[in-house]
């Protein structure tokens, strides 16, 4: 099986402490996983390891069957692996437009052009504005994101990744920290990621994961302790034990 | 549906007109100034001279500071290799003006290269002492060198010849003020272009948070070294102006103390909207000059006053507090009708 996405025997300890011990993942495109697992399983960490903002101490990262471990993040955004982050990391005197704009001229080498107004080209404006009407942001468009609420902020994250036209999507927590009723907001743009996209979730909302995922992978103490299908992540002992147990009991006491 | 979208379309082009308005706008303000300054003050147009001069300095410190994040106080390295650049072209024949400009700005591009290639290694603190450091170098380079920059005594005895071969650089400084004026009309116009682009917003990114930029497939290197090279031809060409317009190179125009009175200047019009850079020389020199006839002890530290209030009061700089004065001047492109 050729997959479109493939990690191997991946590991990573800071001094004697390991956080991400010997992870071994693929993903074809069209793939929807979550990966879960309780605070300081090493999620995030995975996630940084793979896309290049922290070099692994062993194993592989292969995109496409290429082996992309020897190179930095940049290269990799541009190879199609493409990451959101947990806090959102947007600049927050600039409007959405602008972050989609200059993100689709990157995409395009277009971006340290000097000479060329930032508006310049019907055919981006025409993208930006396509991108931003499918995540339902059309209507604060203009505003400072500063000045927008936190889960269109979350959305905007999300645009500016599809904006990359990435094959393989890391989304870390996309629904963390945003309230109740905008969370449907969410989820309905999860739906509606592009079928052809390997997208990979980490995700502490169960409700969503359970909706979204057709795989879940769960990590305990930077270990794969499961893998397989939504339905039987519950049922398994081990996974009781590391995480949901903790949920349930916090559930019951919410 | 298309009702919204024509009234978006309307947004936008009248977003796009306030912005062109108000530039048009200040770009006036800035001749006027320019042009006051030319018939109140007739015989102190080389002082004015001088603070367009610095006002190029300036501009090219906000270039790195105010769009890009990069913290410099070493900035007369650039001003100071466009200044003797032009200074020593000018000693062995090349004496057109225009000429010793573009010499002077090619020279600070290159120190700029040079700088900024040593700088972008480090970050933070590091950085800032890495700036001092290079412009300590350059000081005592240009001191060591005696033989090509005059050593502590600068370079002198040269003159540039008539502007366009007509315009003669007189004695109480009106060719020299003027051509300086032009000079930085238009490079305040060519800059207000470069900040517009997406190169312009790529280091607005850069600036915020370069790890974001990084995970959107940009490099961050290159971007801030191009910031850098053409920050130093603007520094360049305020050297090479001083040096057209003295008609001498002094070891002060490659110093720690230019550097930091310039960032000063910065901070006290406001970082990152070029306005601020010209507000910001303009109250520095002048207070520099009139306070100093009236205190010559203690301007610096009215200077200093004036700094603390202006932080405290408006972080944004005077031209920060002028924004928030005329908020009908402000871009509204972010607002929906």
């Amino acid at each position: 099986m050729s997959d479109l996405f493939r990690v191997e025997g991946l590991s990573k300890s800071f001094g004697g402490l390991a956080v991400s011990r010997n992870i071994d993942l693929a993903m074809a495109a069209g793939d929807r996983l979550a990966l879960i697992g309780p605070n300081g399983a090493g999620k995030t960490t995975f996630v940084n390891l793979v896309t290049g903002q922290i070099r692994p101490s062993a194993g592989r990262v292969l995109l496409n069957g290429e082996d992309v471990t020897g190179l930095g993040a940049v290269r990799r955004v541009r190879r199609g692996l493409v990451r959101t982050f947990q806090v959102t990391r947007l600049f927050s005197d600039m409007t959405p437009e602008e972050h989609v704009t200059l993100t689709v001229l990157q995409r395009e080498g277009k971006a340290s052009r000097i000479l060329g107004r930032f508006r310049g080209s019907a055919e981006v404006a025409g993208e930006v504005e396509t991108l931003l009407r499918t995540l339902g942001l059309l209507d604060v468009a203009r505003r400072k994101v500063g000045e927008i609420a936190y889960g269109q902020q979350r959305l905007l994250e999300i645009a500016i990744a599809l904006a990359l036209k990435p094959k393989v999507l890391l989304l870390d927590e996309p629904a963390a920290g945003v309230p109740s009723s905008e969370t449907p907001r969410i989820e309905q743009a999860l739906e509606h990621l592009p079928s052809s996209l390997a997208v990979l979730m980490i995700e502490h909302d169960m409700d969503l994961v359970f909706r979204f995922a057709r795989r879940v992978v769960v990590l305990a103490a930077g270990e794969i302790i499961f893998e397989g299908l939504p339905s039987q992540v519950a049922a398994n002992e081990k996974v009781r034990e590391a995480y949901l147990g903790n949920y349930a009991h916090a559930r019951r006491v919410a | 549906m298309q009702a919204i979208a024509k009234s978006r379309q309307a947004a936008t082009v009248s977003g796009g007109n306030t912005h062109l308005l108000r530039d048009g706008l200040g770009l006036l303000l800035i001749i006027a100034a320019g042009a006051a300054g030319y018939w109140l003050f007739p015989d102190n147009l080389a002082l004015l001279t001088r603070v367009i001069a610095v006002a190029l300095l300036v501009l090219s410190i906000d270039l790195i500071v105010g769009y890009c994040g990069v913290a410099t106080l070493g900035q007369a390295t650039l001003y100071g290799a466009g200044a003797y650049a032009a200074g020593m072209a000018c000693l062995r024949g090349v004496t057109e003006p225009m000429t010793l400009i573009v010499i002077g700005a090619a020279a600070g591009a290159m120190a700029g290269l040079v700088m900024g290639t040593i700088m972008l290694r480090a970050h933070g603190l590091a950085q800032l002492v890495l700036s001092i450091a290079i412009v300590q170098l350059a000081h005592e380079a240009a001191n060591k060198a005696s033989a090509y920059t005059g050593g502590s005594d600068g370079l002198a005895g040269f003159s540039p010849s008539p502007l366009f071969g007509t315009f003669e650089f007189d004695l109480w400084g009106r060719t020299a003020y003027l051509f300086g004026l032009a000079l930085l009309v238009l490079v305040f116009i060519l800059l207000k272009f470069v900040v517009a682009s997406p190169f312009g917003m790529l280091c607005r990114g850069i600036k915020e948070d370069p790890v974001r930029i990084r995970s959107m497939g940009a490099f961050v290197f290159p971007v801030l070294l191009k910031m850098f090279i053409i920050s130093g031809a603007v520094a360049g060409m305020g050297g090479a102006l001083a040096a057209i317009s003295t008609q001498v190179v002094g070891l002060d125009s490659v110093s720690f103390e230019l550097s930091a009175n310039s960032l000063v200047m910065l901070v006290l019009g406001g970082l990152g909207s070029l306005y601020g850079a010209l507000i910001g020389t303009v109250i520095f020199m002048g207070f520099e000059h009139f306070v100093s006839a009236i205190n010559p002890f203690h301007w610096m530290t009215m200077v200093g006053a004036l700094l603390i209030a202006v932080v405290l009061v408006a972080p944004g700089g005077l031209s920060g507090l002028i924004d928030r004065a005329l908020p009908g001047m402000r871009d509204k492109g972010g607002q929906r009708p």
